[in-house]
This record gives C-alpha cells, structure tokens and sequence, in this order.
C-alpha cells in the first residue's frame, strides 16, 4: 500500500496546480483526465486501439522471438556457425528499429504487416544475444555428460542444453516482451495509422491534452500488466526445482 | 580389456603423457595415484573416450577407443554438475535409460532398483538440491550402473566427500564391482584409498605423465575398513607408496 502514496500525492498536486493555471493545450488535470479516459472506453475507441496494438506487439514478438530463440539455440551451439556470423549480425544489430520503417513502408505499405516486421525485427537481438548466452553457459560437464552417454546431437538438446538454458531464455523473452510494446507503440506514432501510438497522436493534435493523457496513462498500465503477468509465468514455470 | 600402448598425449609443445603403457584386466580394479598434474584424471579421459592421444593407442577389448562408448560409464568428481538439477534422482537414472533406448515398460521399477542398490532406497522423487553430497554421489553411481557398464571410469568420485561417508562409499563400491564384475579404473590421490579399493596400484610421476611404480595389492578381500587398514601388509604398501610419492614430489622441487 505504501507504493501508492507518493503517486497519489502527485495527483493530487497535479489537479490543484492545473486548476490554479487555468485551461491549458499542453496539461490536463488529473480529474479531466479520468473523465476523457471513461469516454474512451466508453466509445470503444479505447479497446479498439488497445487491440491494434496488441496483435502488432504479440505478432512481432511471436516471429521475432521464435527467429531469435532459433538463431540464439544454433549460435550457441556452433562456435564455427557463430564466428561466420558475427560480423553480419553485429553489423545489423545496431540499427534502431524505427530506421527500418521507410524500408518496410515501401515494401508492405501500412497496417499489421509492417508494424509486425519492425517489431519482430526489434525482438531478435534481445532473444538472439541472451539465448545463446544461456546455450552457450550451459555446464560444460553436462555436455561431457550427455557425450559418455552418446546421446545424439538433437537429444543434447531436447534434454541437456534446453532446460538448462530455459529460465534464462525466459527471461530473454520478458525483455523482448517490453520491446514489442515499445516498438509498436513507436511504429504507430511514426507512421502507422492504428493502435493506441497512432490514438496518441490523434489527440495530441486535436489539442486534447486530456485524452493524449489518458492514453499515454493507458500505454504505461498496459505495459506493466505485461510484464506481471510474465513474472507470475516465470514464478510458475521456474520457481521450484530449477536451474539457476 | 583396456590396454595402453605407448600412449602420449600433448597439448601444443607441452607434453601430458609421455608414453603411457600398461592394461587394465577384465574383472580388475587399477587405481591411479599421483601427485597433481600427473596426468591421471588425462590417462582417464582418454580411457573414456574423452580425449584421443596424440600418439600411441588405447584399446578396448582390442579395437582402437574412437570415442566414448555406452558400455564404459563414467563416475566424474563434481557430482554436483554432473546431475541435473530440473530433474528428480529418477529422472536423472532415467536420462541414461533413455539414452540406451531402453524400454519403457518397467522403466520405473528398474530404476527404483538402481537406486536401492547404492543405497537410495525411496529417494525417487527428491532433486538433487535436497541432497547430501555423497547421496548425489550414489545417485550419478547409480545413473552410470543403468548403463550396464562393462568397465567403470571414476574420477576421484570420493574426493570431495567427508571422511566416514567416503568409507561407506567405498565398501558400497567394492559390493558393486564383486556383483556387477565390472572392470574398474579408480583414480584418486588418496593411497589409503588406492591400496583399500585396488587390486593392483600404478602411480605415475609427473612431467610428463609416467607410470613410476607398479604394485599388486596382495590383501585378501572381502576387506574390512578397520581390520584391513591395521594389517602390515597394509602398511607396508601404504609405506612404499609414500616413500614413492614423496620421491617425486620432492624431486619435482
């Protein structure tokens, strides 16, 4: 309970220094706030796009953390597929997602499409780098393990590599998670017409600092029951029993 | 069984073993003994397939060791990481059933057998986080018995246990070798414990790894933790160990 007193100090701070300054295009009082937020819920506005957003921001994550996980499970496995690599990705991966976007705009035009390429391309790295790091800390002598017994190549890593590595790839996809929100987000402000980016700017630009305010209130708490939802998984997944 | 045929092994120009020749017999326990960085843990590894030498050859039952083979198990000291920690103590014995295509059918049974035999009797669904080290021990001892092994490779398996679980071990391994007659390469830097498990001791002098005294070990089995260790015979044995490691160690300085 403590965690919500300083916040609920802030609010109420907020609506008495709005109210003493008068009406304003940059700040609404927290109270106006609320009341633009339960419009937009009430229009339906608001659920329509929380969705967009959301099937871009789990699309993406899907593709890019599946090309991720793979990539990072071979890399961490082949030092030699991993030293050919490296330059390639080391070259790629500094490039910031939102400088894709005029690539992709040309190539797939507006919609899901393209906010689902930037975001995936956006979740490779993370799910890429910290995979094969787990793969490649997996103990050495549970690999020598694994060839005393001859298990086959495939075997090693359906029951060796995998689930040593696994809380730490799920912790690689919980940051990717973060990501994709993120980067949909910043894809729909940038350019796409849709989701709760594209909201955003709509009312910023028709001078509704109350519902810009809403929305943005909106993308922080969508963002965090992402997140807790993920760490309840992790707790449930990996709590008991695991390797660490 | 396993023979050694002038075996060297090098990495870059610094020599590990040079030339390492001697057979270990089928039904036999060799112990290994010497100071460290005599290549003992080495000589193993390549016995195990683990490492191939540089020179030379080792065989199993005269075919040249290629590589690892199922029915050579082996006993690593770090029991610790050598277990899986997401997997019960039945899960981990499993892991080698697997991995022999065993079938499923009495899979369980099997297994619960394995592990009432190194004393693990109702342990099955314990992790290996909730065990002592030397239950951890019998539990990577049981896993390596699932392979049906022909010849066990241990690894200084004892070496990081206490005192008193150590000697149980020991007896329980002496039970396990007379029941399966598996042939045993023992490697440890404890004499006592070489000349108590061991039909016949080698000790290798270092640099680079040489066989540096030979010794049959003459004491009548079953042999017994107390009276054993008080014999002359023993003493005489651990004596002339002694005297042979001191040698080099003090030579080596």
């Amino acid at each position: 309970m403590r965690g919500f007193v300083l916040p609920l100090l802030l609010i109420v701070f907020a609506e008495i220094g709005a109210r003493l300054h008068g009406a304003s295009d940059v700040l609404a009082p927290p109270s106006e706030v609320a009341l633009a937020f339960v419009e937009a819920l009430r229009d339906g506005s608001l659920a329509l796009a929380t969705r967009d957003t959301l099937i871009a921001a789990f699309g993406g994550l899907a593709a890019g953390a599946a090309l991720g996980l793979a990539l990072g499970v071979v890399l961490g496995v082949s030092r030699p597929l991993d030293r050919l690599l490296e330059l390639p990705l080391e070259v790629l991966r500094p490039i910031p997602s939102v400088a894709v976007i005029p690539v992709a705009l040309v190539a797939l035009g507006f919609g899901y499409r393209l906010e689902i390429a930037i975001v995936s391309f956006a979740c490779i790295w993370p799910m890429l780098i910290l995979t094969r790091a787990a793969v490649a800390g997996v103990e050495p002598r549970l690999l020598e393990v694994a060839r005393v017994l001859r298990l086959s190549p495939l075997a090693t890593v359906v029951k060796i590599v995998a689930p040593a590595a696994l809380p730490r790839i799920f912790v690689a996809f919980r940051l990717a998670a973060g990501v994709a929100l993120i980067v949909a987000v910043t894809v729909e402000i940038a350019v796409n017409p849709q989701g709760l980016g594209a909201a955003l700017m709509t009312a910023g630009q028709a001078l509704r600092p109350d519902l810009t305010l809403a929305f943005l209130v909106w993308v922080g708490v969508v963002g965090f029951a992402l997140n807790q939802l993920l760490l309840w998984t992790e707790a449930r997944l990996f709590g008991k029993g695991a390797a660490r | 069984m396993i023979v050694f045929d002038n075996v060297r092994l090098a990495y870059g120009d610094q020599l590990v073993l040079g030339g390492l020749s001697f057979e270990i017999k089928p039904h036999e326990i060799l112990c290994l003994i010497g100071p460290s960085g005599c290549g003992k843990t080495t000589a193993l590894r390549i016995a195990a397939g683990l490492v191939t030498p540089t020179s030379g050859e080792a065989r199993f039952d005269g075919a040249a060791i290629k590589g690892p083979r199922r029915d050579v198990a082996v006993v690593f000291q770090d029991y610790a990481k050598a277990l899986l920690p997401w997997r019960t103590a039945a899960g981990n014995v499993a892991l080698a059933l697997e991995a022999m295509g065993a079938p499923r059918a009495g899979r369980a049974a099997h297994i619960s057998a394995l592990l009432e035999r190194v004393g693990l009797k109702g342990q099955e669904t314990k992790y290996p986080s909730q065990m002592s080290g030397g239950m951890q021990q019998r539990l990577q001892i049981a896993r390596c018995l699932a392979q049906e092994p022909a010849a066990l490779m241990m690894d200084e398996p004892f070496g990081a246990l206490d005192a008193m679980t150590r000697q149980s071990l020991q007896d329980e391994m002496l039970d396990i070798a007379r029941l399966t007659g598996a042939t045993i390469l023992f490697v440890t830097h404890d004499l006592e414990e070489a000349i108590y498990l061991g039909d016949r001791v080698i000790g290798l002098a270092p640099h680079p790894g040489r066989i540096g005294i030979e010794l049959p070990i003459d004491l009548p089995r079953p042999r017994d933790q107390v009276a054993t260790r008080e014999s002359p015979r023993f003493l005489a044995l651990r004596r002339q160990l002694y005297d042979f490691i001191h040698g080099v160690e003090s030579a080596a300085r």
